[in-house]
């Protein structure tokens, strides 16, 4: 019997680096990579490089340009592009930093016990890779390929994908589900016959009414969709924005919606009761394209402004005018689907009364509201037909949560504990570019499941928390440094776009198709990888869609012909891939499988008294923890602070600049303090922060700024449609001497 | 020709993305800034109000750092562009003192810097970095004298405003209210 072995948190840059010399890398270029001389590069004459951006998911499409000793100096949007428009965010602009990072993971690393103790040893390439194919082969050969899941949210997961596939397995799984949009593609996949997908397919730049819920565009820098609310508010469209907290874009709105949290079903069926009774809703359309009409009347027959005032704090009469508004501007209204949507555990009911709602006003398939998009096929290289598995995540999920669409990360995690009970046990995990255990709440429980690991392999480009649980741990090169897989993105036009590196690795560092392909030929599965480099495999990707790697060098960005509507065409007869055929205001799917067929209102918890409900949320210069040691980036904001309400400063004498720790309803107390904003802009009853922060790798520079929210997030309430994990039913309270004075001491 | 910039409150989501482009575009040492975010919160909850805004240098037409520079470092250039010649700096941080916009600062290397509405991208036609970058387009770049600029038109059409009028240096940086 194999005996798993014990695994401590090593962490990884105590091996010592250049790079930690920096005593004050804030006030200091990092020497030797960026030049002294001072002239700005000269566009016309640089070299550049066509990129897509790696820093958030949006992908927009620019060029890496070089200064004139052939270092990376900027990175400028390319105008075909369209993500981007040409103009790129912080992030992307700041993108630069990755590469500069000194404190970038640099050579393979092995899990070795000295003296008792784990720590990792520098090992080369071939060691690392030979060690991981032969824990995957024992794998396949003790438990089965499916035994090993791939965990990913990085560009570079597409080539540890197909591998995971010719290997044997598909339990994969992106965070970006279960942990973020899933709960919106439940809901409208159960609506609309389609999820939602990204970009979202909404017509901002046409649209004459936004309605936001808790989404804060602005704060939350998607490109495109950020650029296309700034044409709209230019052309005088109103926004209507639903946040307890005074967000950026609530500031931009006509109405701004204080909403009590958790209660935002309450408003949204009220809003449906005001269009639906007071005949505000598109006759025709629902006529034509919806199924259940009757059935969503009686059923918001008692959801009445008055109702839901009790319930959200929101007045009847802004309840009633913030309506009208929608039902003046429709069909060119959008009620937004949001992107992080796993919030109360009802998560899927709540997006599907948003979809609903854009139902009934006829917003789906029109200009202003809602166009249907279309995305450029990319072909595969030629390859066997993957292997069938005996099983796959759905044996796991589909039991349970019967809406789930993707692989559930949670649940993969849960199938690696001892305790599973069912035959599909998970026992090797490949995480690529995606850090579990600030991603992923309930942290212990991925600890339990870690230790029950026969293999654990991080892929990425700098330490996380979760490298340190690894046995092996590969450096991938920044994607200033790296091809990648094409990037086909639903838009408006199909169109397409290249990465290519700018500049060597740094280290040893390497890229991820790299990694993938070097593990195939080990694990015998050449017949999968039969392109010699990933230039070949581009290329002939691109011939087929009527280009070339060469084309695409020059111009990184391809558009391609429509070849359906962009809009409904009057009268058209459509079919929506529903058990009816028609948009379901009332879901036969839902019926079928045991859940409330039209959106419940549920109350949830409310803070006890000296407790407040912890909200998180980004900052336009950060994407969660991977961009906090970007020394571009940091520049901006180099730690989170505690958003604090004046009245409940007051009541707890708390000073702005304070530094305060916090403790979470289930007891547990931040590992760090984190500094008191007092604004206005929150509401009395909740705390705010930016996620990302309090990153525990003391060798980093970010070290110990801030507090991690996500070590605050034990209650995790789960949706029983797609299985994600409601993460906004946790409450703090103040604790305003240092808890852990003690350890300190010691 | 008179250069200078508008920027319109109403857009601004203030992200930074100007602070960033004009770091990368121009070699702006980490841990210093040429131009910045400024978040303004009035009222009480839920009555609220907030301004952002993206400062810079206001390239002003009575130029209180120009005057006080004691080596001629500190100049205005065609297009009233106020710029700072590196090495006729002498770093006594006069001009600092005199700018009633703290748009000045010490350069780790000797000098003092400062926004140069990218007279080197200007020059050859194109936007400064900022407002290139822009992701709201709330930054709008031109000459005063030309009818049909970006920047005389939008302050034709909108009601504007300036910081601290009453310092009396006719600042060239439009808010858009």
């Amino acid at each position: 019997m194999k005996k798993t072995s014990r695994r401590d948190f090593i962490k990884i840059s105590a091996l010592g680096a250049g790079g930690l010399a920096l005593a004050n890398p804030v006030l200091n270029w990092v020497p030797g990579f960026l030049p002294k001389e001072k002239t700005p590069v000269d566009e016309s004459k640089a070299k550049r490089f066509p990129t897509f951006c790696e820093v958030c998911f949006w992908k927009c499409a620019g060029f890496t340009y070089l200064n004139e000793e052939g270092k990376i100096q900027k990175i400028i949007g390319n105008e075909n592009d369209p993500h981007s428009n040409g103009r790129f965010c912080p992030r992307g602009t700041g993108g630069v930093g990755m590469y500069y990072d000194n404190d970038r993971l640099k050579y393979p690393l092995k899990r070795v016990v000295e003296n008792g103790k784990s720590t990792f040893k520098q090992v080369s390439w071939d060691e690392a890779l030979d060690f991981i194919a032969q824990k995957m082969s024992q794998i396949k050969k003790d438990h089965g390929p499916e035994s090993m899941a791939l965990l990913y949210h990085a560009s570079s997961g597409s080539y540890f994908k197909h591998l995971l596939n010719a290997y044997g397995s598909k339990n994969y799984a992106k965070p970006s589900y279960a942990q973020c949009l899933g709960p919106r593609e439940a809901g409208f996949v159960a609506t609309y016959g389609s999820g939602v997908s990204s970009p979202e397919p909404t017509d901002v730049k046409n649209t004459k009414c936004l309605v936001l819920i808790g989404n804060h565009v602005g704060e939350n820098m998607h490109n495109g969709y950020i650029q296309e609310v700034s044409d709209a508010i230019d052309r005088g469209a109103s926004i209507i924005t639903v946040d307890p907290r005074f967000s950026t874009v609530a500031s931009k709105s006509k109405f701004w919606l204080p909403i009590k949290p958790a209660t935002d079903l309450a408003l949204l069926l009220a809003w449906i009761h005001v269009i639906i009774y007071e005949e505000l809703y598109d006759k025709k359309y629902v006529e034509q394209y919806t199924f259940g009409f009757d059935q969503l009347k009686a059923h918001v027959k008692n959801n009445t402004p008055e109702w839901a005032y009790t319930k959200t704090d929101i007045r009847p009469e802004d309840i009633r005018n913030s309506a009208y508004e929608m039902a003046k501007a429709a069909p060119a209204v959008i009620i937004h689907p949001g992107r992080h949507t796993t919030w109360y555990g009802d998560d899927t009911q709540r997006s599907r009364g948003i979809a609903i709602l854009n139902a009934l006003l006829g917003s789906y398939g029109r200009k202003g509201g809602w166009y249907f998009p279309e995305t450029k096929k990319v072909p595969s290289y030629p390859a066997p037909a993957y292997p069938h598995p005996h099983w796959t995540w759905k044996d796991i999920t589909k039991p349970t949560y019967k809406g789930a669409g993707t692989g559930i990360s949670n649940d993969l995690i849960k199938a690696t504990l001892p305790s599973a009970t069912h035959e599909h046990k998970i026992k090797g995990w490949l995480i690529v570019g995606t850090n579990l255990l600030t991603t992923i709440p309930d942290k212990e429980l991925t600890l339990k499941a870690i230790q029950n690991l026969e293999l654990m392999v991080v892929v990425d480009t700098m330490p996380m928390e979760i490298t340190g649980y690894a046995d092996i741990v590969l450096p991938e090169c920044t994607y200033l440094e790296r091809y990648d897989d094409i990037r086909s993105s639903q838009h408006r036009y199909p169109n397409i776009a290249l990465r290519m590196p700018a500049a060597e690795p740094r280290w040893e560092s390497k890229p991820g198709w790299w990694m993938a392909r070097e593990l195939g030929l080990r694990l015998g599965l050449e017949d999968y990888f039969k392109w010699k480099d990933v230039e070949e495999e581009l290329d002939w990707k691109f011939k087929q869609m009527g280009t070339s790697l060469a084309e695409m060098q020059k111009i990184g960005v391809k558009m391609f012909d429509k070849e359906k509507d962009l809009y409904l065409q009057e009268g058209e007869e459509r079919f929506f891939n529903t058990d009816s055929g028609k948009i379901e205001l009332y879901s036969l799917d839902f019926e079928a499988k045991g859940y409330d067929p039209m959106p419940v209102y549920t109350e949830h918890k409310q803070p006890d008294p000296d407790f407040y409900r912890l909200i998180y949320g980004r900052a336009p210069m950060h994407t969660f923890g991977r961009t906090v040691n970007n020394p571009n980036l940091t520049d901006l904001m180099d730690v989170n602070s505690l958003w604090v309400n004046p009245k409940v400063a007051k009541i707890w004498g708390i000073e702005a600049g304070q530094e305060i720790w916090l403790k979470n309803q289930d007891g547990v107390i931040s590992s760090f303090p984190i500094k008191v904003r007092v604004t206005e802009r929150i509401r009395h009853d909740s705390v705010y922060m930016i996620h990302g922060f309090g990153k525990m790798d003391k060798r980093l520079k970010s070290y110990g700024k801030g507090i991690d929210d996500s070590e605050l997030i034990t209650n995790v309430k789960i949706d029983p449609i797609m299985g994600g994990t409601g993460m906004r039913e946790n409450f703090v309270t103040f604790v305003l001497k240092n808890p852990h004075n003690e350890e300190v001491k010691a | 020709m008179r250069y200078a910039m508008a920027m319109d409150t109403k857009k601004c989501v203030g992200c930074s993305d100007c602070v960033v482009a004009c770091q990368t575009e121009n070699n702006v040492p980490h841990g210093y800034c040429r131009d910045w975010i400024v978040e303004n919160v009035d009222g009480t909850y839920p009555n609220l109000e907030l301004e952002l805004r993206s400062e810079r240098c206001n390239h002003c037409d009575d130029t209180p750092c120009v005057r006080t520079c004691p080596t001629g470092a500190s100049h205005i250039i065609e297009g009233g562009i106020v710029k700072v010649t590196h090495v006729e700096c002498i770093g006594c941080g006069a001009c600092i003192q005199a700018c009633p916009y703290d748009a000045r600062y010490f350069h780790p290397d000797g000098y003092v810097d400062k926004c140069t509405f990218c007279d080197h991208r200007v020059a050859k036609g194109q936007e400064t970095a900022c407002v290139a970058v822009c992701p709201t387009k709330c930054l709008y770049f031109g000459d005063l004298e030309d009818y049909n600029s970006p920047v005389s038109k939008v302050l034709r059409e909108r009601k504007w405003k300036v910081n601290a009028p009453e310092a009396g240096t006719k600042p060239q940086v439009y808010f858009l209210i």
